[in-house]
């Protein structure tokens, strides 16, 4: 296919990125990016961290304006799709409706609102507008309640406590981001957060926001400022409307497809068969999303029928702690720390994931060790002391 | 103002505007310059925006951050002495007229 037309629902990191790889491959048909939000796509990994502290929304976007004309994509901001029509392979959105011979859903998720009283109280922090709100509040809070323990409510922590904030974050598991690491790493960075001054409630359940707070585990916590990071929920209502199978995402096969042949998805909305074990997963990361959109460029405009081999990895920026992980561990798999403080995890036998802490060589080694769904076994890191470096592949 | 200009691992040249500030990775991704695909925005996590310095500009350039030569060392194409993470490298008045050359593969 080298001239059908192509749209893709959602200008996000994956929407913007299927449209740099269509062009980048050699695409020459149609292209259009269709957007809810009123903003040039823009990176969020920076809106829980360095945007709070700069609030720089220029070093956010990843193409100027210019590009879209140059590349000839045609791009529609403010503009929600509201409806797919795969048997007239039509979209319709906020202001007309569009033909497509091929639909690529990136359409992310949003936040997760737990059902808790008052909770109109918190901030969310998932897009741009919601990050810049968050920053406003801030100037003149002096403490800041979080619910969520997770990536984004530690990263959020760190810069409030980082501005000198009063900081509490309630989170209802036994531990720190507990759905993602290892518990061994789960305990290094409550430490951390914890020698920062910010207080940790593990166990704590909110049961209510207020104007003055929230209220864990029946004790009040008083905060000028409530910010909700309690997870999020994959938006599949238009695919499931639209008869795709849904499997908590919009379901895909090893090629990214859909149960419908003319559409794919990408990124956050995504379920899609892990390369190492074929189970699906769904992964919140810039890396699924832009290794995702390769593949499909390269599938729409060369034909190519490879499979999605990338291995996972994510980072998240703490304070001064640069937490990387390789892989994809789940909360069941056995973790082992070696002396420095590297954590290798183990499904059985076989390795899923290694977590460091500013050790971006480990990191890298650990991804070149991973990739093609290689699973290296524990007996051989055993008898390597987990050194890396000679088993590399 | 400055100036940055990219060179392609074909030999084909972008001389391109820069904002003081931007990252000379920043400034491709701005004026559209391929090659780079900085796929972590410039977080210093994915060492796809490898760009080697020409030689004449590497003290201006500075060293390496901490870390970054970890990093490079297992980027996709080879690490030379002039290796850099592109989104490492500021922009100031100093670096105008900064020559890079762009690596065969980054990702
Ligand atoms: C605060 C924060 C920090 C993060 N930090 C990291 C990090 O450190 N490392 C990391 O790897 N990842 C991080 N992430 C995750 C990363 O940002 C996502 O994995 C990535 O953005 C997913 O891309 P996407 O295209 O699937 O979704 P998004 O980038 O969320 O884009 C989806 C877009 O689709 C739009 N949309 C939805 N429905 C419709 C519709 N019907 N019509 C039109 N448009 C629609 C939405 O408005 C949105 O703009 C972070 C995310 C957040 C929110
Ligand atoms: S952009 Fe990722 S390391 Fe430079």
């Amino acid at each position: 296919m080298t001239s059908g037309r192509i749209v893709i629902v959602g200008a996000g990191q994956g929407g913007l990125q299927a449209a740099v790889c269509l062009r980048q491959e050699g695409y020459l048909g149609p292209i259009t990016l269709i957007g809810s939000e009123n903003h040039l796509p823009y990176q969020r990994p920076p809106l829980s961290k360095a945007y709070l502290k700069t609030g720089q929304a220029d070093s956010l976007r990843l193409r100027p304006l210019s590009f879209f004309n140059d590349q000839n994509i045609t791009l529609l901001l403010g503009n929600a799709v509201t409806n797919i029509d795969p048997a007239t392979q039509q979209v319709a959105h906020c202001s007309g409706t569009l033909v497509y011979d091929h639909l690529i859903l990136a359409m992310g998720t949003r936040n997760l609102r737990p059902d808790i009283p008052g909770l109109e109280h918190a901030l969310d922090l998932r897009t741009l507008d919601d990050a810049e709100r968050l920053r406003l509040a801030m100037i003149d809070a002096h403490s800041v309640a979080v619910i969520g323990g997770g990536f984004i409510g530690l990263e959020f922590a760190a810069v409030a406590r980082g501005l000198g904030l009063q900081v509490t974050v309630a989170e209802a598991a036994p531990r720190l981001m507990a759905r993602v690491v290892s518990p061994q790493m789960s305990e290094h960075f409550l430490k951390l957060h914890r020698a920062m001054g910010t207080t940790i409630m593990l166990n704590a359940s909110v049961s209510q926001v207020n104007a003055k707070g929230i209220v864990a585990c029946g004790s009040t916590v008083k905060a000028d400022l409530v910010v909700l990071a309690a997870g999020v929920r994959p938006n599949t209502e238009l695919a499931q409307q639209a008869g795709l199978a849904i499997d908590n995402g919009v379901r895909t096969n090893a090629h990214l497809l859909t149960s419908d042949p003319a559409i794919s998805a990408i990124g956050d909305c995504a379920a899609f068969p892990d390369p190492a074990t074929g189970r699906l997963v769904r992964l919140e990361s810039v890396q699924a999303t832009t290794d995702h959109a390769r593949l499909i460029a390269r599938r729409l405009t060369k034909g190519s029928s490879d499979k999605y081999t990338s291995v996972p990895w994510f980072w998240s920026d703490q304070a001064e702690n640069k937490l990387q992980i390789a892989g994809f561990a789940t909360p069941g798999d056995v973790a082992i720390m070696r002396a420095d403080g590297a954590v290798f995890c183990f499904e059985g036998d076989y390795l899923s994931a290694v977590e460091t802490v500013n050790d971006p060589r480990t990191h890298m080694q650990a991804r070149q060790l991973l990739v093609g769904g290689a699973r290296p076994t524990r007996d051989i890191l055993d008898n390597q002391g987990y050194e890396i470096s000679p088993i590399q592949r | 103002m400055i100036k940055v200009t990219y060179i392609q691992p074909d030999g084909r040249e972008a001389t391109v505007k820069a904002r003081p500030g931007d990252s000379v990775m920043q400034t491709a991704l701005n004026n559209n310059v391929p090659g780079i695909i900085a796929e972590c925005g410039g977080s210093m996590a994915c060492a796809t925006c490898h760009v080697y310095v020409a030689e004449a500009w590497q003290t201006q350039a500075g060293a390496r951050k901490d870390g970054e030569e970890d990093m490079l060392d297992c980027a996709m194409s080879e690490m030379r002495d002039t290796s850099r993470l592109s989104c490492q490298i500021k922009l100031t008045e100093a670096l105008d007229g900064l020559r890079v050359y762009l690596p065969e593969e980054q990702g």
